[in-house]
């Protein structure tokens, strides 16, 4: 039955009239509405990159170490040893803020699927999350329930969460953003691909019965919230972790015995996107009957069956004959493989109801040759004045020690372990390295190597220079996981952003993307994969623009790895790079005077280049006793930082940076000027590393000593912060819970 | 010797035990899947942590209708050592190999972290190898560790020198900051009546190398060995009883 | 026949999430409500004869299965 096409019809679609005269011109015929419904999931931004492809292609996906880039269910790089590091970076960010429990716990079983699809098995989790405001009610409670779904999936499952970003600003507040990063091991000859070939192969279905949730799920991602968007609470899918565990374990058992052709999991799109995903890999066709595909729910419609975003379900392709031992494995695991279909030669999905064919369409028109945009971009009008930071029109600074505090206090910089203590760090026994304290870094087990990973983004320094803002997240990302004393191997970028219809949230996005590119020429590190999401905007507001870049780093010898924190009194503390007192887009500034303001920082690819280097080098040789990147906060907090959680204090004195009258000391402790890191030596090997740093022209210098029980610093000489170590503490590890404990009233 | 841990569909903390009594331990060890009807002849066995049938219902409800715990309350009754950690405890307790029940966490979230806690009697295969109330620093990771019993219960347990575990801070003090889930009494390990069952919250397999933070949970294992070395007699009835 | 096993913690037994429950809707205003014990519900299709047999089956699973008899207690209601 024909379903007539009307304007309504198209817009509930999220189709344009252009886009629905192509699919008049590929088909040669109207689509029936299960086409229809195919063809807009297929061609949604979430799906298709429409907006996004054009500038996506620039970016560098290769390199010696690079076994698979962009294209499959993840990336894998080679760490040796016969064995691939099987990675990815999703968002869920529009689910999360409708069902914030579901929509982040989904997001947590969407990205393990696609790395187990590839034949891996996850080993670690990540997660960088963006709110609004504390204060307000509404963003604690969509926080709370993003924190405790990542928490029930991940630790449900038994995958370790080790690490990751939280940070907070008031464009955050109806549009979260939850990134979830996972990183798995396998053999490198045995990375399984998303391909369906061999004509006459079955297709199998696996998992959780198909049931109405997530229907347009995918086109919800696509579009920006309103006030209609409470009518979209059926959207959001509910996920299962023990199926999914079932699942991981059946599938990690079946792929060991080479009956399988191809596999993919069914997340945004469901049935429809893993079927002609697979066919147009393989070049071949994928027909399918609805009848056959498990349904917990009556009445359900081709056009429901194809477009279900219901969770933990797999779609396999077996080698003809092997069926009954691919069968028996997932009984064991009181799982059922279903048949649905099989593999055809004509390169096109079709789909059947009880033999009668529904939907006919190739392949190719839904994934390859979806319609690209080259959106128009134009800088915006915010830009040239927000540029602008003249420090004298803000007045006299406050007192060091005041601002020491605020800062402290302030959730982007503040602990996180009222967060991290509810996610399970710890199973799997590989966590060497825990939350809080630097890049998560887990050991590999069966080598002598272990992997460092950090996710990492700062959304008003691409605010205030998108190009510049993009390779900072670049550098920070790397530069967190070399200072854990890993070589960084690999990337994958997640890219949050507004209405890309918008030329101005399009020129971001595009100077984002470019900035970006160039930085991971410039360090040496292909991007492997990731994932876009836009129209992260309510009633024209959108957040500030986030590209989020998970970085992994390869530790020869895991016994090598450096932490953030101080080991022992006496030993010297020098800080590596230039400080350079830069204020522009810094925490100072958004939590002093409620500005993100000036110009990001400067960064200098090639010096950026050369720290890495020597922090990997001389972590190799043992020389590093902890190290510290200078980030949001800036220098005073990074000195605090490697203070807690050891009752070991510090004194340190810094050369004063040139600043406008007054603002010394403020421009000194809390500019956030790029490519700093705090370490600390033995007094025996500092002129070693000072030594190793002047042979790479990587500036450093001896500020201080670790001891005593304070928190002292000194600006040219004048001793400017003198703060015990143990209530800094305190303010530092209990700001966040505050917001949540007191009284537990969260409703 | 050989340890035998049982993993049940949900289990996740399976690989970690074996890690840890195989390769660290440097003994025999051996999955064993829930549906199977054989401990092949170990000699001690473990219920790891996880999240057994999704700890559907309540957790550990459904695991203890297994058909492998049919074998393990066999071996228990014959005295064999039995090892119940964090799931596994909770499913010894629905299984009634243990007196008691699991509640949520005191503060509703799901704890993850190092603590400390007090080895209060060395007489039972898990404990015999530590020294008397020494204090061991391992890691928990639960959601449901609020241990819970009638008062008469609890007096009993304590009357017989059953509780094995209490969190205490790292000087030994039993105070309420110490415990992380709000238990009865800081409890956070028991033992049955004969002294040979033992289920912990804590997970001892997760401290057995100085790399992930501590070693004190190696004790654990290690007095099993100890226990069957001094005391091999009451092993062999254990598993000849279940030779089949 | 439709069986109705409401399960509920025991009244000895400190109930954790009922008492947060109470205090968010006191926060919400609602401070006539004293107190909130939070149980579990369960729906039984069951295949029987009469409405006491339905009754003995549901107790049967109550006991062994639905609750844990250490820390819950329940009641059954039972309907054709």
């Amino acid at each position: 039955m024909t379903e007539p096409i009307t304007e309504a019809v198209l817009e509930r679609h999220g189709l344009t009239r252009e886009e629905y005269q192509r699919i008049l011109d590929i088909m040669g015929r109207t689509p029936t509405i299960t086409e229809l419904g195919i063809f807009s999931v297929m061609w949604s931004e979430h799906c298709s990159y429409k907006s996004s492809r054009v500038h996506l292609k620039t970016l560098p996906t290769t390199g010696p170490r690079v076994l698979q880039g962009p294209g499959e269910n993840a990336g894998a790089v080679d760490i040796g040893d016969g064995l691939a590091a099987v990675f990815k970076i999703e968002s869920h960010n529009h689910p999360s803020f409708i069902e914030p429990y579901q929509g982040a716990a989904t997001g947590v079983g969407g990205i393990i699927r696609d790395i187990f699809t590839m034949g891996a098995r996850p080993i670690a989790l990540l997660d960088s999350l963006r709110f609004g405001s504390l204060d307000d009610p509404l963003v604690r409670r969509t926080m709370a329930g993003v924190v405790a779904g990542i928490a029930g999936y991940g630790n449900s499952i038994g995958i370790p969460t080790v690490g990751g970003e939280i940070a907070f600003d008031e464009s955050y507040t109806g549009n979260p953003l939850v990134n979830v990063f996972c990183l798995g091991i396998s053999r490198a000859d045995e990375i399984i691909k998303g391909t369906a070939s061999g004509v006459g192969n079955p297709v199998y279905y696996v998992g959780a019965k198909t049931g109405r949730d997530g229907i347009h799920g995918a086109t919800m991602a696509s579009a920006e919230f309103d006030e209609k968007s409470a009518e979209k609470r059926p959207a959001v899918q509910v996920g299962d972790p023990f199926m999914e565990k079932l699942l991981l374990e059946a599938c990690l058992e079946v792929m060991k015995t080479g009956a399988l052709v191809g596999i993919q999991d069914m997340g945004a799109a469901g049935l429809t996107c893993s079927t002609c995903e697979m066919g147009a890999r393989g070049n071949a066709g994928v027909e399918i009957d609805v009848a056959l595909v498990p349904q917990r729910e009556t009445g359900m419609t081709p056009y429901e069956i194809m477009l279900s975003e219901s969770q933990e379900r797999m779609l396999l392709v077996v080698k003809k004959g092997r069926e009954a031992e691919v069968e028996r494995i997932f009984e064991k695991w009181d799982l059922h493989a279903v048949r649905i279909g099989e593999v055809t030669a004509d390169n096109r999905l079709r789909v059947k109801d009880r033999g009668v064919v529904v939907a006919d369409i190739p392949n190719r028109a839904l994934t390859d040759e979806a319609p690209v945009y080259r959106r128009p971009t134009a800088e915006p009008a915010y830009l040239a004045q927000a540029r602008v930071l003249d420090l004298e029109e803000l007045g006299s600074p406050a007192a060091a020690r005041d601002v020491f505090q605020r800062v402290l206090a302030s959730p982007t910089v503040a602990s996180k372990r009222w967060v991290y203590r509810q996610y399970d760090h710890m199973v799997r026994t590989n966590t060497l390295v825990l939350p809080g304290m630097g890049a998560g870094v887990v050991r590999v087990k069966g080598t002598t190597r272990a992997l460092a990973m950090s996710t990492d983004g700062n959304g008003r320094f691409v605010y205030l220079d998108p190009y510049r803002g993009a390779q900072l997240a670049v550098a920070e990302a790397a530069r967190n996981v070399a200072c854990a004393g890993a070589q960084p191997i690999g990337a994958t970028d997640c890219l949050n952003f507004a209405n890309p219809q918008r030329p101005e949230i399009m020129w971001q996005f595009a100077e984002a993307v470019r900035g970006m590119g160039d930085a991971c020429r410039a360090l040496g590190i292909p991007i492997t994969g990731g994932n876009v999401s836009l129209y992260n905007e309510t009633d024209g507001k959108g957040v500030l623009p986030t590209p989020v870049l998970g970085v992994v780093g390869l530790l020869e010898n895991a016994e090598r790895v450096v932490r953030r924190t101080f080991r022992a009194a006496g030993d010297v503390v020098i800080l590596l790079g230039e400080n350079r007192g830069e204020l522009g887009g810094s925490e100072y500034l958004k939590v002093m005077h409620g500005l993100i303001r000036g110009k990001a920082p400067a960064l200098d690819l090639t010096r950026e280049a050369a720290l890495q280097e020597l922090l990997v080098s001389g972590a190799a040789e043992g020389l590093i006793r902890s190290a510290h990147d200078c980030a949001e906060g800036g220098l005073a907090v990074t000195l605090a930082e490697c203070c807690f959680d050891t009752s070991l204090g510090v004194d340190a004195n810094v050369p004063g940076v040139a600043a406008a009258a007054g603002w010394r000391d403020v421009a000194t402790l809390f500019g956030e000027s790029a490519s700093r890191v705090v370490i600390s030596v033995s007094p025996e090997h500092a002129d070693r590393v000072l030594a190793m740093a002047a042979a790479k022209a990587v500036p450093a210098a001896r500020i201080g000593t670790v001891g005593g029980d304070r928190i002292r610093v000194s600006v040219d000489g004048e001793r400017v912060l003198d703060e015990p170590l143990a209530a800094s503490e305190h303010i530092w590890s209990t700001a966040i819970e505050a917001y949540f404990e007191r009284r537990r009233a969260v409703a | 010797m050989k340890f035998a841990v049982i993993v049940f569909p949900g289990s996740n903390c399976d690989h970690d035990a074996y890690h840890a009594v195989k390769h660290v331990l440097g003994e025999d060890a051996e999955l064993i899947w829930h549906k199977d009807r054989s401990l092949r002849g170990a000699d001690a066995v473990i219920l790891p942590g996880g999240f057994a049938h999704g700890d559907y219902l309540r957790t550990g409800a459904i695991a203890r209708f297994s058909p492998i715990m049919q074998e393990v309350k066999a071996f228990a009754a014959a005295g064999g050592p039995v090892l119940g950690i964090c799931n596994g405890f909770q499913i010894l307790l629905e299984a009634g190999l243990l007196p008691g029940a699991m509640l949520r966490n005191r503060g509703l979230h799901f704890r993850c972290e190092h603590v400390h806690v007090r080895v209060e009697h060395t007489d039972t295969p898990f404990t015999a190898a530590a020294a008397p109330r020494q204090i061991l620093r391992i890691p928990i990771a639960h959601g449901e560790g609020n241990y819970y019993a009638e008062p008469e219960v609890i007096e009993r347990l304590e009357r017989n020198r059953q509780v094995i575990f209490r969190y205490v801070t790292a000087s030994g003090e039993e105070t309420e900051a110490a415990n992380p889930n709000g238990s009865i009494h800081n409890i956070a390990g028991i033992t049955n009546e004969t002294r040979n069952v033992v289920g912990l919250m804590p997970h001892p397999e997760r401290a057995c190398e100085p790399a992930v933070g501590s070693a004190d949970g190696l004790v654990v294992f290690q007095s099993v060995v100890k226990a069957l070395t001094l005391a091999p007699a009451a092993v062999s009835a254990a598993a000849s009883v279940l030779e089949k | 026949m439709r069986a109705r096993v409401f399960v509920t913690l025991k009244p000895s037994v400190f109930d954790p999430q009922g008492t947060t429950v109470a205090e968010a809707l006191h926060t919400l205003g609602y401070g006539a409500v004293k107190d909130v014990r939070q149980g579990k519900y369960f729906e039984l299709d069951i295949d029987a004869g009469t409405t006491d047999e339905a009754r003995r089956l549901a107790a049967e699973a109550a006991d062994k299965l639905l609750a844990n008899p250490v820390i819950e207690s329940y009641r059954i209601e039972v309907t054709a």
